[in-house]
């Protein structure tokens, strides 16, 4: 698994790519009241705001990691939205994309260089 | 999370409490206040509702009244020169809402004001603390003496366990009737009490010794019925009872009426009354009154579960160009499980059951006009 600096996680999953955010993210954001998912058949560019997500605080953008195509989104979240506070690194993942290149996830944040950056 | 130590904010005398108590810190009009606890906004404000909260709200300013002439309706006759509300009415031991109104019939900030026997006793916003005593200080110093007071802290207690807590702690208070006034003893503390809030819940709302203010929070907080709560779930809960916050849904551009505050403003100080007018802004407020504003505040259920928040525009249809209203408070109501904003719409658009548009993230989202308070409150008559 991989990190961002826009503590997004990504998970290779055979040709695919799963994408969340960290703990550590959801607990900053507080209470997930919202999550505003993309089409699951757009190709993507690396820095688009692809999730929408709103706490009891504010709303803020989850970028698309990497270049490539989103095939599938969790549409659990839009029904049970406090999933990303209950389990942000498993159940609450927010889309799997197709990379238009893996190596793209070689330069993210190993779990230890995140946690170094979290403090 | 920024680093608030050197921000030269002004801390509370709970501030050590409520680092023990694991609160996230944020900066508010001045001051470094507790936004949330380990419960959470969601838990804090579903608890508030089920049990009771208690929130630290010594920011906000406290300021007497005390007449020159030791007669405390000249005080009440001087401050109604500011305030469209009927004071020489308010009994000993009662509390009122009210408004400072600007010339131009704006609010310049709300308050309460507690008759306190010899006294009137003020309770105004943190950030406008100060431009209120000089406001107070430039126009009834003639007549009386703005005290700010110091040395006191202001909390809340609130929900329907607020009552049996605060009464095993403050005997008597359990008599009290929504915005009474009294004073209280909890050991040698005496207490500054109203039965009053800003949650839609009955409650009370506490002005304590600062040196006693660990020591009554604790005793509270020692009870299972209560835990504390941070300013996001104050938010949320006074947005669910349909409260308004100075600064968002009310300012210095927006009337009582449009405010949908006219029952604020009691019959002796309305056209035809005893003491019609006199406050700033009177020719604005009393037309609206009789002929309505053009513009009025107004409730609304978004669609959906995309929260509308404060500046989101509001249309009259899905593809109209020309917004008609804009949101001033929005977020989601954990009590009514739904996203609910306040803003302001044309008056013919302001009828519950109406259909208005909110841009958001440049897609026009349905809301429907609904009545305040989204939830009922629940205040001990």
């Amino acid at each position: 698994m991989k990190f961002t600096e826009e503590h997004e996680w990504l998970k290779p999953e055979g040709d695919l790519v799963v994408v969340g955010i960290t703990e550590h993210a959801a607990e900053q954001l507080g209470d997930i009241v919202f999550v505003e998912l993309p089409e699951p058949d757009g190709s993507v560019s690396k820095g688009d705001e692809v999730v929408v997500i709103e706490s009891v605080k504010a709303a803020s953008d989850i970028l698309a990691p990497i270049d490539g195509e989103i095939v599938e989104v969790n549409t659990a979240l839009a029904d049970n939205p406090g999933l990303v506070n209950e389990d942000a690194m498993g159940k609450a993942w927010f889309f799997k994309m197709k990379p238009a290149n893996m190596a793209d996830v070689d330069g993210y944040m190993t779990e230890a260089e995140y946690k170094d950056m979290i403090g | 999370m920024a680093d608030l130590t050197d921000a030269g904010l002004k801390r509370t005398p709970l501030h050590g409490l409520h680092q023990r108590l694991g609160a996230k810190m944020v900066r508010f009009a001045g001051w470094e206040m507790p936004v949330q606890y380990a419960l959470g906004v969601m838990k804090e404000h579903l608890h508030t509702r089920s049990a009771a909260g208690l929130f630290d709200v010594s920011h906000m300013g406290q300021v007497i009244l005390r007449p020159r002439s030791g007669r405390v309706e000249d005080a009440a006759a001087a401050l109604e020169r500011l305030v469209p509300v009927d004071l020489l009415g308010l009994k000993e031991g009662r509390q009122r809402y009210a408004m400072f109104t600007s010339e131009a019939g704006g609010i310049l900030d709300d308050l309460m004001v507690a008759h306190r026997g010899d006294h009137l006793f003020l309770v105004v916003n943190a950030s406008r603390a100060e431009a209120d005593i000089a406001h107070m200080k430039a126009h009834l110093s003639d007549v009386c003496e703005v005290l700010p007071v110091s040395g006191r802290a202001l909390l809340a207690l609130q929900g329907p366990a607020a009552e049996a807590v605060l009464d095993g702690v403050a005997h008597g208070c359990k008599t009290m009737h929504f915005m009474d006034v009294g004073v209280f003893h909890a050991g040698d503390a005496e207490l500054w009490v109203s039965r009053s809030g800003y949650t839609g819940e009955d409650g009370f709302e506490i002005s304590v010794p600062s040196e006693k203010a660990v020591g009554l929070a604790g005793v509270l907080l020692a009870r299972p019925e209560v835990e504390p709560i941070g300013l996001g779930a104050r938010d949320s809960l006074r947005l669910e009872a349909g409260l308004c916050l100075h600064g968002s849904d009310i300012d210095e551009g927006t009337t009582p009426i449009e405010a949908d505050l006219a029952w604020a403003i009691q019959k002796a100080r309305r056209e035809g009354g005893a003491r019609e007018g006199g406050f700033p802004g009177a020719p604005r407020i009393l037309r609206e009154l009789a002929d309505g504003p053009a513009r009025r505040r107004i409730g609304f259920l978004p669609e959906g579960r995309a929260p509308m928040r404060g500046g989101t525009p509001l249309f009259a249809a899905e593809d109209t160009a020309e917004p008609v209203g804009e949101v001033t408070s929005g977020g989601f109501g954990p009590s009514v499980d739904c996203p609910v904003s306040m803003g302001y719409v044309a008056t013919g658009l302001a009828q519950p059951g109406t259909q208005l548009w909110g841009e958001v993230r440049g897609k026009r989202l349905p809301a429907t006009v609904a009545e305040l308070p989204f939830r009922p409150s629940r205040y001990k008559r």
